[in-house]
């Protein structure tokens, strides 16, 4: 809320003030502290102190950290909410360059919806190395295989996972059976489905293409290789291979048809017109507790979940992921003790992440508890287990996480197009060229 | 001593009126200024980078469309903004002679004392068909999404309109005063000589206004060429649809805070300042703007 004061105040004044409010916010005083350097996972510790322990999270993240402070009532906290960097908002990193100008501010702990923060928040020595002393191995350990990768540079650990979001397909048992449908397995059986269900129950949809997540559901899933992370300063792109236009040709078809939704499943049309109209949702996680339970208020024992379509000719069915959110510790932190008992707290405890928390945990051991509360719950209307476990380690692991927002590029490019009627298949191209476009800006070498 | 005392009093008070808008001015203003044309010719070690900033702005494949943009929003927000800002404030002259003037008045000018960023939010939802107001207006003219409202060929006039919104209003009331100077005796005159409203418009009280007119799209051209809370709150409305890097200072925003780079983005406001500084020059010596009547 502080930047938006900034901004009406620099767009109501006239010139000068307006370059002024920019540079000053830009610079303040204080020396800039982004000398590059390689730090090799040591960092000097801040004078150490009591005072409130310092924790930003979203509004989701906000039951974690007030359960937390009322489970431990004699730790001070000072619990801010923002918003979780959410869809390439870029809020931390703004707040983070600021902060390093003016040399104090930064949160103690803070929660991020995005899993590359780790890209700018290492250069920028925000973050504190995990396991180098701080958090033990043995404890690390028990996360999921490849969770904290987009957190690891160069064998450091700068943040923790809170969440997977590997994909599933979400439908609606009771319409299935009603409509004497099968669930479909692969690529090709979804699309045939789709076209089926658009002529004999038009309105009905199989699917939302209109998200800026669209491509990790479907496109990464299909192994597009749109954002081949190679190095911590490398990115191949290539959206226009068989892998990438097979899947857009898909949703072309099935958005032709109107099985397929292109608008958000967050917007307010889609949740007026459409959310009661789901028969099948390729989606993370997150989306049964989030969006069917906690949105769309979906009556309990409708919403069941299979493992995610895959194309028949792929031996090794692979599925996206969408976001999974990430926990950072301040490298600036004077309460380094206070922070990382919450840290680890919030990751790994069943209190929170088994019995609380909305995504499928990524620490394994919450994670079971997770689905066994989820099944006992007793909203969804098959065992939920099976399939989020397999798809728990079929994401592919070639779509990495750069510094430039897949989700606000894909927004950019293809959303209007998209609204406009284009077809995804026709836009590739331009995607990719934004893609390699922004990875530059942020200094990527980009092959193609 | 009697003569001596208001003058004595007068001198110590103007400066003392004056030093509140002039401490301000320095801190908020001449001093980031400066800092910002030290950063714009600096690299980020702190040497003399000559222009090498400004190239990398002008090379960043996001400054060219920027620029184009801004300049589409410029036509619509000046044209609307003078065609208008002028029109109603001749209106409510009209008026004021049958009483509605004073309510009208009030109602232009409310919209401007909403806060910059609380009156954009207002448009986040009278744009979007689903909850606004004006809904079937929009789905009258083809409209059923926010996505389709926000079609990248709607956004300058969509801008121009939030800005004229918020915005314009104090303007009508400014003409309005300006057009209260104009003396009853010229309009009289024009009068008894024939001139119906329209003529009276034309041929008296628009070239009185020149000046204040030209003050106008003085300010509104520089505050045009800044465009930024429009399109930064539609683009997180619309997670990034639209209206991401829309404006030279959203992408200097973003040279600063996305790409680490705020020598870039220093000179890129540099830019937009140089750019509003000559347009200023060319308006005050094409209009005689500071000639004594």
């Amino acid at each position: 809320m502080i930047r938006s004061n900034l901004v009406a105040r620099r767009r109501r004044t006239a010139t000068l003030l307006a370059v002024a409010a920019l540079t000053l916010a830009a610079t303040a005083c204080g020396a800039a502290t982004s000398s590059g350097g390689d730090t090799k996972g040591r960092f000097t510790q801040a004078p150490q102190s009591d005072g409130p322990l310092t924790v930003w999270v979203d509004s989701t993240r906000l039951a974690a950290a007030q359960l937390y402070q009322k489970q431990n009532p004699t730790v001070k906290m000072d619990i801010v909410s923002y918003d979780g960097d959410a869809n390439g908002s870029n809020y931390l990193q703004t707040k983070v360059s600021l902060f390093n100008r003016t040399g104090n501010g930064w949160p103690d702990v803070v929660f991020s919806s995005q899993n590359n923060e780790a890209t700018w928040a290492v250069t920028a020595k925000f973050a504190a190395p995990l396991n180098k002393g701080l958090v033990p191995q043995s404890l690390l350990d028990g996360w999921a295989p490849n969770a904290n990768q987009p957190c690891t540079v160069d064998g450091t650990v700068y943040c923790l996972r809170n969440d997977l979001s590997q994909t599933v397909l979400w439908y609606n048992a009771a319409l299935m059976t009603q409509w004497g449908y099968q669930v479909p397995s692969t690529w090709e059986e979804y699309e045939a489905l789709g076209k089926k269900v658009a002529t004999e129950h038009p309105g009905y949809l199989v699917g939302a293409a209109g998200d800026t997540f669209t491509p990790e559901i479907y496109l990464w899933a299909s192994k597009c290789g749109a954002n081949h992370i190679t190095g911590p300063k490398a990115v191949t792109v290539n959206a226009t291979s068989p892998a990438c236009t097979r899947m857009a040709a898909l949703l072309d078809s099935l958005i032709a048809a109107k099985s397929m939704s292109t608008s958000s499943v967050f917007s307010s049309d889609f949740d007026k017109n459409e959310a009661d109209k789901i028969l099948m949702m390729p989606g993370p996680s997150w989306y049964g507790g989030s969006l069917f339970q906690g949105t769309f208020k979906t009556p309990k024992g409708q919403i069941a979940v299979a493992p995610m379509p895959h194309w028949a000719d792929d031996k090794n069915p692979s599925v996206g992921n969408v976001g999974g959110g990430t926990w950072l510790l301040s490298a600036h932190s004077a309460h380094l003790k206070a922070a990382t008992a919450f840290l680890t707290w919030v990751t790994t405890s069943d209190d929170y992440q088994g019995k609380v928390a909305v995504g499928y945990p990524a620490y394994a051991a919450a994670a079971k508890t997770w689905l066994a509360a989820q099944a006992a719950s007793g909203y969804y209307a098959n065992d939920i287990t099976a399939p989020l476990q397999a798809a728990a380690g079929q994401v592919w692991p070639d779509w990495g996480y750069g510094q430039f927002s897949q989700e606000a590029i894909w927004a950019a490019t293809v959303t209007p197009g998209l609204t406009a009627g284009k077809t995804i298949v026709s836009m590739l191209p331009a995607w990719q060229k934004a893609i390699s476009d922004y990875a530059r800006s942020d200094g990527y070498q980009v092959t193609q | 001593m009697t003569t001596v005392a208001p003058r004595q009093r007068r001198s110590r008070a103007a400066p003392a009126f004056v030093a509140g808008y002039v401490i301000l001015l320095v801190a908020f203003g001449v001093v980031p200024t400066v800092y910002a044309i030290y950063f714009a010719f600096t690299d980020s070690g702190g040497a003399f980078a000559g222009l090498g900033n400004f190239a990398d702005a002008a090379a960043d494949f996001r400054f060219l469309p920027a620029i184009g943009h801004v300049a589409l929003y410029l036509v619509c927000w000046l044209a609307g903004l003078v065609v208008f800002v002028v029109g109603l404030a001749l209106l409510l002259h009209r008026l004021q002679v049958r009483g509605a003037g004073r309510t009208l008045r009030f109602l232009y000018y409310l919209p401007g004392a909403l806060a910059g960023a609380a009156s954009v939010m207002v448009w986040l939802f009278v744009l979007d068909p689903a909850v606004s107001p004006v809904g079937f207006l929009l789905r009258a003219l083809g409209y059923q999404t926010f996505g389709q409202v926000i079609a990248p060929g709607n956004l300058p006039v969509l801008f121009a309109a939030i800005a004229f919104w918020t915005g314009a209003g104090g303007w009508i009331v400014v003409m309005y005063g300006a057009l209260n100077t104009i003396s009853p005796e010229v309009l009289e005159a024009a009068r008894i000589d024939g001139a119906g409203a329209w003529q009276t418009a034309r041929r008296i009280q628009i070239p009185l206004l020149r000046k204040w007119i030209v003050y106008m799209v003085i300010l509104a051209f520089a505050g045009g060429t800044q465009l930024f809370v429009e399109p930064q709150l539609l683009s997180q409305a619309s997670v990034g649809v639209a209206g991401r890097d829309y404006s030279p200072n959203q992408l200097s925003y973003d040279f600063a805070f996305q790409n680490d780079n705020v020598n870039t983005a220093a000179a890129i406001s540099v830019e937009l300042l140089v750019v509003g500084l000559v347009v200023a020059a060319v308006f005050v010596v094409r209009s005689g703007f500071f000639d004594a009547d």
